[in-house]
């Protein structure tokens, strides 16, 4: 957050501690959202258009509750709706807040070729700006959650901002504020983490979901949107989360040992066509008659 | 009309037509500026380029349609040049003596037809490398349109993109360095289209006694 750039960490000839040292002892945010206990109601989904200044656009009726089958690049929050029959028989509708996971290895910021067009905070927020983005969709192919949405009319991507604007300023994020139920928080990722964590075990051994557990993908290192799943062992129930997110194997090839591999062998290339020139030189064509001849031109 | 086509009548001879020197440069512009573009997104040390060439996405916009121009060159280099690029058994010989060829010991490397085997290669691997950049370049230009249960498409799109291309720098850095530097009159052909009779007897020698044979014959 921008308080860490005007915390004193040491003051000159000062006797006794700083003041204030270890108020802001952690950085990193975190947006928490409890899927037991969200209602579906959409007020997030309210909430972030009006922040972001989206008009509403028209929804698409799917034989569900769900406003439309993904996040688009003007929706970015979305709560996606499963029925599901748990295995004793009981119906229950499982409800996820889809949008952004502002993960710790950004799968669209390494996949990204513009200079500064996503950039990640010390907060954790990965942010795009779209002044430097060239619209070529690389983080469309990087991420592994399906969030970065091509505007056909920008040219651009966009996506969850996890309200950066109102963070940096120390607000919460505009879904977190409009939440009636409380199943959305937001504070620092040590507390949440805390927070759902004694969340799963309560449901675990009070709500008898004996598979409840918290969703913090390790295979991004980690994510700035946590969630509680009632059965953490499929989380693909709640709207296609997947299992084992990670940035795409080809995506890592590409953009890691591939880059230095194939620019070693564009200078190698390029040297090594230099000095055989220098050892060999050009082919010289015996009885020539050295000098090109007026031709007079060809047909 | 008694004039042999190929055999100038100032003493030079014909080596690529006006036909085939066009369409020669409209695949080597196109693919310069695809190249160029290319390397912009390849490498954050590159981007450079992309404004230097208009800004990131103005090459954005321009790349995918420049391929198409490359992709069209490539399509009329198969029509013209196919059948001359195909594989003889003389070539394997040609292969085995490829180290006197890059030695310029030529008088130990077996004689040529139009194009000798390294030409062929050339075309060979800018023709598939070309279809494979045209597949994946497609997924690549319009990735909002792959919708997301085939998203592996997309990456796997950008690795063989990527993949592709470095194959093509390869051959382009030798196909310059040689057209330019390493065979003198190389480069006077594919402008002027003609080249010494020494030339032609030493670098294509089986085409040019072809020529020859030919021209004797309708006499």
């Amino acid at each position: 957050m921008s308080q860490a750039a005007t915390e004193i960490v040491r003051i000159s000839g000062h006797a006794g501690s700083v003041p204030g040292a270890g108020l802001n002892r952690e950085y990193q945010v975190c947006k928490l959202v409890d899927t037991t206990t969200c209602i579906g109601c959409k007020a997030c989904e309210v909430a972030c258009l009006e922040w972001n200044g989206y008009p509403f656009t028209e929804t698409t009726f799917d034989n569900s509750y769900q406003t439309m089958p993904e996040t688009a690049w003007n929706y970015w929050n979305l709560i996606k709706f499963n029925e599901h029959e748990r295995e004793d028989g009981t119906p229950m509708l499982l409800m996820r807040k889809d949008q952004c996971m502002h993960c710790e290895d950004p799968g669209c910021l390494v996949a990204c070729p513009a200079d500064g067009a996503i950039v990640q905070y010390a907060n954790g927020i990965v942010d795009f700006q779209e002044a430097n983005c060239i619209g070529c969709g690389y983080c469309m192919t990087g991420c592994p959650f399906n969030i970065p949405k091509f505007s056909p009319k920008a040219r651009k991507v966009f996506k969850c901002t996890l309200c950066n604007d109102r963070v940096s300023q120390g607000l919460e994020p505009a879904c977190i504020k409009a939440c009636p139920t409380g199943c959305l928080h937001f504070g620092t990722k040590d507390d949440m983490k805390e927070l759902a964590e004694r969340r799963a075990v309560q449901l675990r051994s009070v709500s008898g979901f004996r598979d409840a557990g918290v969703y913090d993908p390790s295979g991004v290192g980690g994510t700035h949107v946590i969630y509680v799943l009632h059965d953490a062992k499929h989380p693909e129930l709640y709207g296609g989360l997947p299992s084992d997110p990670q940035i795409p194997p080809t995506v890592q090839l590409w953009k890691r040992p591939l880059r230095w591999l194939g620019n070693l062998g564009i200078l190698a290339g390029v040297f090594g066509v230099f000095i055989h020139y220098l050892r060999f030189g050009p082919k010289v064509v015996k009885d020539d008659d050295g000098e090109r001849k007026n031709s007079g031109g060809t047909q | 009309m008694n004039r042999d086509p190929y055999l100038l009548p100032n003493g030079r001879v014909l080596r690529y037509s006006f036909h085939e020197r066009l369409i020669h440069w409209m695949a080597g512009i196109s693919y310069v500026y695809l190249l160029l573009t290319g390397l912009a997104f390849w490498t954050p040390w590159l981007y450079w380029i992309a404004a230097v060439l208009g800004g990131g996405t103005v090459s954005r916009e321009l790349h995918p349609w420049i391929g198409l121009v490359f992709t069209l060159a490539v399509c009329f280099m198969y029509s013209m040049w196919g059948r001359q690029m195909g594989e003889t058994p003389a070539d394997k010989g040609w292969w085995a003596a490829i180290g006197y060829y890059i030695r310029n010991q030529d008088e130990k490397v077996p004689s040529a037809d139009r194009f000798n085997p390294g030409q062929k290669l050339l075309f060979w691997g800018f023709f598939w490398n070309g279809i494979l950049l045209l597949i994946s370049g497609l997924v690549l230009w319009f990735p909002q349109y792959i919708p997301w249960n085939l998203h592996i498409v997309r990456q796997i799109a950008a690795f063989v993109h990527a993949v592709c291309f470095l194959l093509t720098v390869a051959l382009f850095i030798i196909h310059v360095y040689m057209g330019t530097a390493m065979e003198r009159g190389a480069f006077g052909s594919v402008i002027r289209g003609d080249v010494s009779q020494a030339w032609a007897n030493q670098h294509h020698h089986t085409w040019y006694q072809q020529l020859l044979r030919d021209s004797a014959a309708k006499r």
